[in-house]
This record gives C-alpha cells, sequence and structure tokens, in this order.
C-alpha cells in the first residue's frame, strides 16, 4: 500500500520532530526509522528531507553539528531543540484529534475502506 | 563499506552533476552523498549488484530538479550571487586574503597623490587636462602587473611608449588655448587605455580572446565606476548638506581633496571589483545591449525622418560631426557588448537581425550628415577639429560596414559567427593607431595651433 503524498507531507514534520525526540540521528538514519516505523509503507523522496531539516533547522525546531561517520565521511547529526519539542507538543495534540475524528467516523461506517484496499 | 572503482567515478558523477545545482550548497551535496552512500551499502546488503543498487539509491533521491527547487524554496538566497571580495580559504598559500585588498587600496591613494601632486605642481589647467592620464594610468597598469605577474618585457614595452607619449605631450610647444592642445588631451586617454589592455591582457594581447576580455572588462569598469561615483556623489551630497546646516562649507575640502582622491582612485577600485566578479556575476554590459538595441533603432529612425526633408542641413558644423561620432561609437558599443556575450555556435536569432538593422540605421544617418558635412569642408576649409571628428567618423564607418556585411553574413548562415568577432578584435588596434596621430602627427601639421 502506498500512502498519499499529501498525507506523507503532512506528517513529515511531527514524524521527523518525534524521531528525534528519541535520540540525535542523521539524515539517512531518520528515514530508515520512518521505512521502519511505517512498515516499508511510507516511502519518501529521500532528497526532500534534507530541506525540511533544514527548514526545521532555521524555525529552530532541530540544531544541527558535523561529525564523522565509521567511514570517516563528513556526516550531519540532527538534535531536536527545546522549540522542537514544545512544536512536537503541539503537532501531537494536533494530531490526536484528527485521529480521534477519523476513529469515530471509521467506527460509524460499517466497513472500514482498509482491508479492501489491503486485499486488492 | 569500501566501493569499486567504478561505483566512485559514478559517485563523482552524480556529484557533479548535483554541484552544478545553485541552490544546493557544497555542504548539502556532502550530505546527501553520505545519504547515497548509505542507501547503495544497504541495498548492497541485501543482494543487489553495484550498479542495480546505485540505480535504485538514485531513483530513491528523486527527481534532482524537485529536490533542488525544494531547497531552492528553503534557501532562496543562494539563488543571489553574492561577491566574496576576501575569500575566507585563500588558494595561493602564503598570500593573506587581504593581501590584494592592502594592494589596492594603495594604489588607489598613489593614483589620488599623483593627481594631487600634479594639480599642486603643475599649475596650468591645460597642462594639467594633458598629463592626467598620464597621472593615473600607471596606477592602474601597477595592479595588472602585480596581478599577471608581467615580465620584465612586457613591463618595458608598456614603459617605452608611455615615456614617448609623456614626452610629446610636454615637450611640443602647443599654442595655448589651440585645438591640437584639446585634441590631444583628449586622444592620449586613448592610446594609455590600450597600453592598460596590454597589461590587463599579460602582455598576450595579439590574441583575440584576451582582447575581448579587456573589451568586457572595459564595458564592466564603466559600469562599477559609474555606481561608485553615484554612490560617492550621494554620500557627498548627505555630508555636504548636514554640514551646511551646521554652518561649515565642505567646499574647499571637497575640490582640493576628496574629488583629486576619489576620482582617480574609484577607478583603481572599480577595475579590482571587476577582477575579483569576473566569474561570479554576470556580466551586465550585455544586459543592456538586450535593452538598448531596440531603443537605439528607434531613436536612429526618428533621427533619419527628422534629417531627411531638411535636406539643405545648413547649420551643420563639427558640433554635428562630434555628435554623429558619438551616435556611431554607442551603436558600436552595443554591438561589441552582445558580440562579447553570445555563444558562437549558437544559431543566428531575432536578436541578431535587430542588431543587423540598429548598424545599417546609423549608417544611413551616418551618410546623410557626412555628406552635408563633406560639402562644407569643401567649401570652407578644414580645421583640426574637423579633421579629427572626421577621421574618427570613417573608422567607425570602415568598423561597422564591415560588421554589417559579416552579421549579414551570419544571419544567412553563410559565414561562422566567429568571424564577426574577429573582426571586432583585430580592429581595435586601428583606435589607437590614429589616437597616436592625432596626437603626435596633428600638433606637427597644423603647427601647434
Amino acid at each position: 500500500m502506498r500512502i498519499d503524498k499529501d498525507l506523507v507531507a503532512a506528517s513529515a514534520t511531527p514524524l521527523v520532530l518525534g524521531i528525534l525526540a528519541d535520540g540525535d540521528l542523521y539524515g539517512y538514519a531518520i528515514l530508515k526509522r520512518v521505512s521502519e516505523l511505517s512498515g516499508g509503507s511510507m516511502q519518501w523522496t529521500d532528497g526532500m528531507l534534507y530541506p525540511l531539516l533544514h527548514r526545521l533547522e532555521r524555525l529552530g525546531h532541530v540544531s544541527s553539528s558535523w561529525g564523522t561517520s565509521e567511514a570517516g565521511r563528513r556526516r550531519k547529526h540532527y538534535a531536536i531543540t527545546a522549540s522542537g519539542r514544545a512544536a512536537l507538543a503541539d503537532r501531537q495534540e494536533q494530531w490526536a484529534v484528527v485521529a480521534d475524528a477519523l476513529r469515530q467516523v471509521w467506527q460509524a461506517a460499517q466497513q472500514p475502506p482498509a482491508t479492501t484496499e489491503r486485499w486488492a | 563499506m569500501e566501493l569499486h572503482a567504478e561505483q566512485e567515478a559514478q559517485i563523482g558523477r552524480w556529484r557533479g552533476w548535483v554541484q552544478r545545482r545553485q541552490a544546493i550548497s557544497p555542504a548539502d551535496v556532502d550530505e546527501l552523498e553520505d545519504h547515497l552512500r548509505e542507501q547503495v551499502a544497504d541495498l548492497r546488503a541485501t543482494g543487489l549488484d553495484d550498479d542495480e543498487a546505485f540505480l535504485v539509491a538514485i531513483k530513491r533521491m528523486g527527481n534532482l530538479d524537485a529536490v533542488s527547487h525544494e531547497f531552492a524554496r528553503e534557501h532562496s538566497e543562494r539563488l543571489w550571487k553574492q561577491l566574496v571580495l576576501l575569500p575566507e580559504d585563500a588558494e595561493d598559500a602564503g598570500a593573506p586574503p587581504w593581501r590584494e585588498l592592502g594592494i589596492v587600496l594603495a594604489l588607489a591613494v598613489g593614483a589620488g597623490l599623483a593627481v594631487k601632486a600634479g594639480t599642486a605642481w603643475l599649475g596650468d589647467e591645460a597642462v594639467l587636462a594633458r598629463n592626467l592620464g598620464l597621472l593615473v594610468l600607471p596606477f592602474l597598469a601597477g595592479y595588472f602587473a602585480w596581478k599577471r605577474r608581467l615580465t620584465a618585457r612586457v613591463v618595458a614595452a608598456l614603459l617605452v611608449p608611455f615615456a614617448l607619449l609623456a614626452v610629446v605631450l610636454n615637450v611640443y610647444p602647443f599654442v595655448p588655448g589651440g585645438s591640437t592642445e584639446l585634441l590631444a588631451a583628449l586622444h592620449a586617454p586613448v592610446v594609455l587605455w590600450l597600453l592598460a589592455g596590454i597589461a590587463y591582457t599579460g602582455g598576450r594581447w595579439r590574441s583575440d580572446s584576451r582582447r575581448m576580455d579587456f573589451v568586457r572588462f572595459t564595458g564592466e569598469l564603466v559600469i562599477y565606476y559609474t555606481l561608485l561615483a553615484l554612490g560617492g556623489a550621494v554620500l557627498v551630497g548627505l555630508t555636504f548638506g548636514a554640514l551646511q546646516v551646521l554652518g561649515i562649507d565642505l567646499e574647499p575640502v571637497l575640490e582640493d581633496w576628496i574629488l583629486p582622491f576619489a576620482v582617480p582612485g574609484a577607478l583603481v577600485v572599480a577595475a579590482w571589483l571587476v577582477e575579483a566578479k569576473q566569474n561570479v556575476v554576470e556580466n551586465i554590459a550585455p544586459v543592456l545591449t538586450r535593452v538598448f538595441t531596440p531603443l537605439t533603432i528607434l531613436m536612429l529612425l526618428s533621427l533619419l525622418v527628422v534629417l531627411t526633408p531638411a535636406g539643405g542641413l545648413v547649420d551643420v558644423d563639427r558640433g554635428l560631426l562630434i555628435l554623429m561620432d558619438a551616435i556611431l561609437v554607442l551603436v558600436l558599443a552595443l554591438l561589441l557588448y552582445s558580440i562579447s556575450a553570445r555563444d558562437p555556435l549558437e544559431p543566428p536569432g531575432l536578436f541578431d537581425g535587430l542588431q543587423l538593422v540598429l548598424v545599417v540605421a546609423a549608417l544611413a544617418v551616418d551618410a546623410v550628415m557626412l555628406t552635408a558635412m563633406l560639402t562644407r569642408i569643401a567649401e570652407f576649409g578644414s580645421s583640426p577639429n574637423k579633421i579629427a571628428a572626421l577621421g574618427l567618423n570613417l573608422l567607425l564607418l570602415v568598423h561597422l560596414v564591415r560588421a554589417a556585411w559579416l552579421s549579414a553574413g551570419c544571419l544567412l548562415g553563410r559565414r561562422p559567427f566567429a568571424e564577426l568577432e574577429r573582426w571586432q578584435t583585430r580592429y581595435l588596434p586601428v583606435y589607437g593607431v590614429w589616437a597616436v596621430i592625432v596626437v603626435v602627427v596633428f600638433p606637427l601639421v597644423f603647427a601647434f595651433a
């Protein structure tokens, strides 16, 4: 199953902030984590992650520092900041409301659309 | 994880490809490359071979246009090229980045001191006017001599004509207020400018492409100098106004100190700016030619309309000839600067046609004026001024007629564009020769009158 790209875009910021809240990471590791968490069904265009990270950095939600990888290459690590945690908490509330509303709609409808999709 | 040589080459090519995107900085490319390598390594661990892993990793990275567009949205400032005057990582080991700035400022101050000393010691205004170029040029040429590491032979080749010119300008017994003196003062800077060109090209003045570089440099220098002059004028105006309110008159200081230093100094600084920016910022002169070529065509056509019914052209005098020379010089500059920016391999387009129209219109206007002028010279005799203006007019005419012929050939696809370009650069020294004749021969012929 492929996730609609608008949905991916909308969830990108909270996902990245949430993953960084668990610990500092570099770009590729963030994407790997996203893939693991979604069971491989949330595929981002890899290149798009970096402009997003740079935007979050400009907004002060994350900070970055250059380090070196095991192979000795330059690697940029990202860490969440206090303002990033505040933004994450804010997003979490918003998503909780959305998810709750959706759950009620799914329950009202007799047949959850997800099962038919998976079958197809 | 160690990759094979082929893989390294692939990644190197990809890096070069990404680096060409202006919105993606070198640090971003490092970040993306690290990502790509991790991805490739993981994919190979799942059993893909090198090529497959690389292709999949590139595909996952996404369309480069879209990614670079995203980068541009986040870093819009990167689309504006920034001129870095003091590079942080100096490439020449041992040469601190501020050394060039120091030399430029010293030369600028030196040019100011030379002009100031000239005003103090030469006294007479006419003598100063003749020598002004001689006072300023060595500092500009000195900058290029340092920058291009001129050999002793080239320096000697510059010094000898410079010294001869200085001797001629100061030994000739010019009649005070005579026109040969004025002509010599006007034409000496042209000779000096071509000497500066030899310094600029590092002595390789025979090379067509280096000559074209000097033409580009001249155009950019004029623009940067104008910008500096405008900025300086605003600054002086504000200071002037503020001091006037306080009851202090800036004028004597302005005339005695600020202008003698600022005007020649700005020339050296402008030359340095053009040198520093040449790789970073687009040339502006060719952009201006695009704007002004159609407008100049309109101007010339309206001139033709006004002139033709006037018929007799009773009041033509040397003023008109000089005006005509100015128009031809303008047309020539428009032609030269658009040629300087044109890709020789591009097929002829609309703008090339427009340029031909411009040149032909200028020639038509010139032909009308020139016939009127020649009849008047035949009737009332010649003067040094008339001959000098006429001579320049003829030189410009030959230049433009041949250029029109060649560009027509280009448009019809019969000649390569490079031939038109070569004609421009080959012809340039002729102006220098003419200027030498006006400075050296005219006073002798016209008895220094």
